[in-house]
């Protein structure tokens, strides 16, 4: 099950970015929609055919009174209801940290979509290597806040080891934008690892 | 117990079944069987106004067994309310201060529309069998005639639960420009065999009663066995493993040890028989073999070759709603459902809630459903014009 807490995640802006990606009136299928912001801006703001995918029946009511069209599922079981290639992007907006299964999340938002815009955030930041350096203990942070027992987000990774992640499945890395805390694009490329509180990937399988 | 002061509050209060008549012969209906009924009589209720551009109206279809009258009470004495007077009134989910509600008894019914339980004018003898065989497609066309006649254009809203959700469905496709949105609660495009082996015993029961005599029993000698016997087997059917333990466990009715002998001793059994036998107070036996039938026969994915085939031209938002312990009408048929739905682009949302209560979830969830039900229509209502 994946639970996201909205009172108590720290949600930093990285819609701005997401909606410089997408292109007008594509389709658009976002995982794990939260209360549906984002779909509804690139709904209004991108002209797209968005549609959400969400396990929370509150933000599910919240996403509906929005007038948004969501399928109340979990992602980790796959993407069943979804035919193959059906939209042009699927978005997995700070959700990789808490599915169990990534891999074949991931696989599945290939499937059905041309490409997939994946964003999570950057356990290789300084702050947290240091963190852990000097205290010993398991970091928290404003993005990840919980406690090791209570945490959802069971899957902790660094930008490098995304890249790596891609490599290994032969997924093919079209953006890459490694972002700060305000969502500014960090401008050293072989710091961003260290700089980046969150990674923002587009990719898609290497043959489209 | 007949003070009403109370329960009147959030209530529509009093209200009066209506009726509305067409097919006079010579130009009666034509029926799916290829058979042509005349005249056919609907009742009907109505609950709050119809606005003057008359885009407000919302029409409820009720299940198997229910009625038109869905909120509000006939009289003062009444001990309880319509079927789904938890959800429709002043402030409810299809709240009546906005919006105007409409429900009405279907087409082979036994409370006000024509069914075999009615006269037939020609013969002047009860239809009994002679009526024909009524389907989904035939009862929403009959609710369309009603639609017409109030002149309403264009519904703000259909929806239904479970027999229901199938009507909601069959007047997305029969009638996909005449409403604005849809919400299908645990519900089905085909029943599963299963639900259709529950049915045929139902059925069996009723025409096994040695007074049910080919359909044509009398008001004081009808198949009342069979009739009670049919409820109870719905029942379990509406309940779930987990609903029953909660209500009833293993409890005896009205002794502390086995009395070992074969009469009902445990709480489930007694509440099956007083479900039975006050169904057969309230309903005709003949129209639960028509209604059920017609259930059975519902099957979208056959008649249009498959489910996407069936909503190609569905235009309505449409909104899909199943419960997690219901075995009747299970969430995966709800999910094929919006599936086809999605992959044709339709603006069609899913919830599954999760419930203990069975396919009867859909009375009784109310909570979760207002929340749901409030928030959508109340988009519907913001997007106006658009």
């Amino acid at each position: 099950m994946i639970a996201k807490n909205n009172e108590t995640y720290f949600f930093y802006p990285n819609y701005e970015k997401i909606l410089s990606i997408i292109e007008p009136k594509s389709k658009v299928l976002d995982l794990g929609c939260g209360t549906g912001e984002l779909l509804q801006r690139l709904i209004n703001e991108k002209n797209v055919l968005g549609r959400g995918v969400e396990i929370d029946e509150k933000n599910i009511i919240k996403c509906i009174a929005k007038g948004l069209s969501v399928f109340q599922g979990n992602i980790d079981e796959g993407l069943a209801e979804y035919h193959d290639k059906s939209y042009d992007y699927v978005i997995l907006n700070k959700t990789l940290q808490v599915t169990h299964k990534p891999e074949f999340v991931i696989k599945e938002m290939l499937r059905v979509g041309k490409k997939a815009i994946v964003s999570f955030p950057n356990f290789g930041h300084y702050s947290i290597r240091l963190n852990l350096m000097f205290t010993g203990k398991m970091p928290k942070t404003e993005i990840l806040p919980f406690e090791w027992y209570d945490t959802p987000n069971i899957r902790l990774l660094t930008i490098k080891d995304f890249k790596t992640f891609c490599t290994k499945y032969s997924f093919k890395i079209l953006d890459c934008e490694c972002l700060s805390r305000t969502g500014r694009k960090i401008k050293f490329c072989f710091l961003s690892n260290l700089f980046a509180q969150e990674g923002l990937f587009v990719i898609s399988y290497k043959k489209i | 117990m007949n003070d009403n002061s109370g329960k009147m509050t959030d209530s529509v209060g009093i209200v009066k079944t209506k009726c509305f008549t067409f097919a006079n012969p010579p130009d009666e209906m034509m029926l799916k069987c290829g058979k042509k009924l005349g005249p056919v009589t609907l009742a009907y209720e109505t609950y709050g106004a119809l606005s003057p551009e008359k885009d407000n109206a919302i029409l409820i279809f009720h299940a198997l067994t229910g009625d038109s009258h869905a909120a509000g009470y006939h009289s003062e004495k009444d001990s309880k309310p319509g079927w789904w007077d938890t959800m429709v009134g002043p402030g409810k989910a299809f709240d009546t201060n906005k919006y105007f509600i409409i429900c009405s008894n279907y087409l082979g019914g036994c409370k006000g529309t024509t069914g075999p339980d009615d006269i037939n004018p020609k013969t002047k003898k009860k239809y009994g069998l002679s009526f024909p065989v009524v389907t989904i497609t035939d009862m929403v066309k009959v609710q369309k005639k009603l639609i017409d006649h109030l002149k309403i254009k264009k519904l703000l809203a259909v929806a239904g639960g479970s027999m229901g959700g199938m009507l909601t469905l069959e007047w997305l496709i029969s009638y996909p420009d005449s409403t604005r949105s849809a919400i299908a609660i645990a519900t089905t495009s085909r029943l599963s065999p299963q639900a259709i082996a529950f049915d045929h015993v139902g059925r069996n029961a009723i025409i096994s009663d040695q007074n049910w005599h080919n359909g044509t029993y009398d008001l004081d000698s009808i198949p009342k066995e069979g009739l009670a016997i049919a409820r109870m087997i719905g029942h379990i059917t509406y309940l779930s493993d987990a609903s029953m333990h909660k209500k009833f466990g293993r409890r005896l009715q009205s002794r502390d040890s086995f009395g070992y002998d074969i009469s009902s001793e445990f709480q489930v059994e007694n509440y099956l028989k007083y479900q039975g036998d006050k169904f057969v107070e309230r309903f005709d036996a003949n129209t639960y073999l028509y209604l059920t039938k017609a259930m059975d026969y519902f099957d979208l994915p056959s008649r249009y070759g498959s489910l996407t085939q069936a909503f190609k031209n569905i235009s309505a938002k449409t909104l899909v709603i199943s419960f997690t312990s219901d075995w009747l009408f299970p969430p995966y048929q709800s999910k094929e459902i919006v599936k086809a739905m999605m992959n044709l682009d339709k603006d069609v949302s899913y919830i599954e809630i999760k419930s203990s209560y069975g396919h009867d979830a859909f009375l009784l969830e109310t909570n979760h459903l207002t929340k749901i039900v409030k928030s959508f229509l109340t988009n519907l209502k913001l997007n106006d014009g658009k």
